[in-house]
């Protein structure tokens, strides 16, 4: 009897793989994807939104490091600045500096938990609005430190959640569909 | 859980290679970051093409979503609505009433206006709208306030335009692309709108405070005769807004100024319009008087 589903088509997973196209390509798209997103949800007078993109870069490189490589943070930090209202650049700077210093606290904590991978990625995501503040600060704007709390606050709760749909993107990149001649 | 693959690159040159060149690249990409917040801070307009031509990318998607929320915002009104119609129903009667009492004063001074400005020699120059857009997106994950709208150059959109909705000033202009443009909504740091109180004209300035909130700043310092409850308008002092545009509404008195909520809340509003720069009349001719040089 095949591997069914419930109340689907029977699924045939022998003699597939995953496609390489989709499995490349699918985290970098879907940090794009995070990166534009945002904005389109509502139109906001404060900075509310947690900053999507950067969220899901972090969560890739938690959950899969190496997939994306250490330069990733130059191309998706792009497309990131075209959309996020920052100064050009700065998340170019500052996901290269996150990936870089996120590769050194793995090399010193190697065994890993959800605590310790939470409170890193805490720490980042402080580290990360306080300074895109700044930057932002630095090209004309006047904002101060108040106005970013509930933005960090939304960040860190919602930082689980994004993991989660890390895994199942993660998941689904990893589907074998494409047959094997 | 355990430590994921290893990543010592052993013996292997050719994994000790790859490794060291990932890392300098990550090194280089963050020195590359470095220089481009360099250049756009020195010269903010440095990428504004580079912007402008991803936002006219994704507008037709950003079109699409704002619909989506405007019909969101429409269900969730009509849910509401329909706990509250007795009481609003009520509400509005009452307020009709007064309505119609300051529609006929209001209709008054209207002619009245009409009839002096007659005297004055005073017309009405060209129409004020440019164009007419969705707001299709704005930077909620910034500390800076922008927003996207659907038109640009194709609708004669330049820089410097204000922004209005129905209900109040909305921004201007910033950065036009080919269908879309940005716009500095009026709680950035950076939107400073010169202001009046609506009811007898006390200067300020209006300066946003990036929380969606803004601070008015008076003009004469001395005694704050700002009250809760005050409407500010726009004054049209230095040109760019068209004076008389409402703008905020105090909420809190401060020593030297106030707080203020906006008029036009960006997240509730659905279209917006782009109006024409306003340059002030001109002063009248200077006419020579007898016995002057």
């Amino acid at each position: 009897m095949p591997i069914t589903r419930k109340g689907g088509k029977p699924t045939q997973r022998i003699n597939r793989a995953p496609s390489p196209l989709v499995a490349r390509t699918l985290p970098w798209l879907a940090i794009a994807i995070g990166s534009v997103l945002p904005g389109w949800v509502m139109i906001a007078s404060a900075p509310v939104m947690p900053p999507l993109g950067f969220l899901l870069f972090l969560s890739w490189r938690q959950l899969r490091p190496g997939l994306l490589p250490i330069w990733s943070g130059l191309p998706l930090g792009m497309i990131d600045d075209l959309f996020s209202g920052q100064p050009f650049g700065s998340a170019v700077l500052l996901w290269s500096a996150a990936a870089i210093a996120l590769d050194i606290v793995e090399v010193r904590l190697p065994w890993r938990n959800f605590l310790t991978e939470w409170l890193v990625a805490v720490c980042l995501i402080v580290v990360y609005i306080v300074f895109s503040l700044m930057l932002a600060n630095l090209a004309g704007a006047d904002a101060p430190l108040p106005v970013i709390m509930p933005q960090i606050v939304i960040a860190v709760l919602s930082y689980p959640l994004v993991g989660r749909l890390v895994a199942l993107i993660d998941r689904l990149r990893l589907t074998p569909f494409v047959v094997i001649r | 859980m355990a430590p994921p693959a290893n990543r010592r690159s052993g013996f292997s040159r050719r994994a000790q290679y790859s490794s060291f060149f990932s890392y300098a690249a990550g090194v280089i990409a963050l020195l590359v970051g470095l220089v481009l917040v360099v250049v756009s801070v020195m010269h903010p307009d440095a990428f504004s093409t580079l912007r402008s031509a991803a936002a006219d990318v994704t507008e037709p998607v950003g079109q699409t979503t704002a619909a989506g929320r405007a019909t969101t915002r429409g269900v969730v009104a009509s849910v509401t609505g329909f706990f509250t119609s007795g009481r609003e129903h009520a509400r509005l009667e009452r307020e009709l009433a007064e309505a119609k009492v300051r529609l006929v004063e209001a209709q008054a001074t209207a002619s009245e206006n009409r009839r002096l400005k007659s005297l004055l020699d005073l017309r009405e120059t060209d129409p004020v709208a440019v164009a007419f857009s969705r707001l299709t997106s704005s930077t909620g994950a910034s500390a800076r306030r922008f927003a996207t709208i659907g038109v640009g150059r194709d609708r004669g959109v330049v820089k410097g335009m204000p922004v209005r909705s129905a209900t109040g000033l909305v921004g201007r202009v910033l950065e036009v692309g080919a269908s879309s443009a940005r716009v500095l909504l009026i709680t950035d740091t950076d939107s400073l709108v010169p202001i009046r109180r609506a009811k007898d004209g006390v200067p300020a300035f209006a300066h946003g405070y990036g929380d969606g909130t803004i601070r008015v700043r008076l003009i004469n310092l001395g005694i704050n005769p700002l009250k809760k409850g005050d409407v500010m308008v726009t004054s049209g002092s230095g040109g760019l807004y068209r004076p008389g545009t409402p703008m905020a509404i105090v909420t809190e008195v401060l020593r030297d100024g106030a707080i203020a909520r906006v008029l036009s809340n960006p997240s509730d509003t659905d279209f917006v319009m782009v109006e024409k720069v306003w340059a002030p009349p001109l002063p009248p001719p200077h006419v020579a008087q007898p016995g002057e040089q």
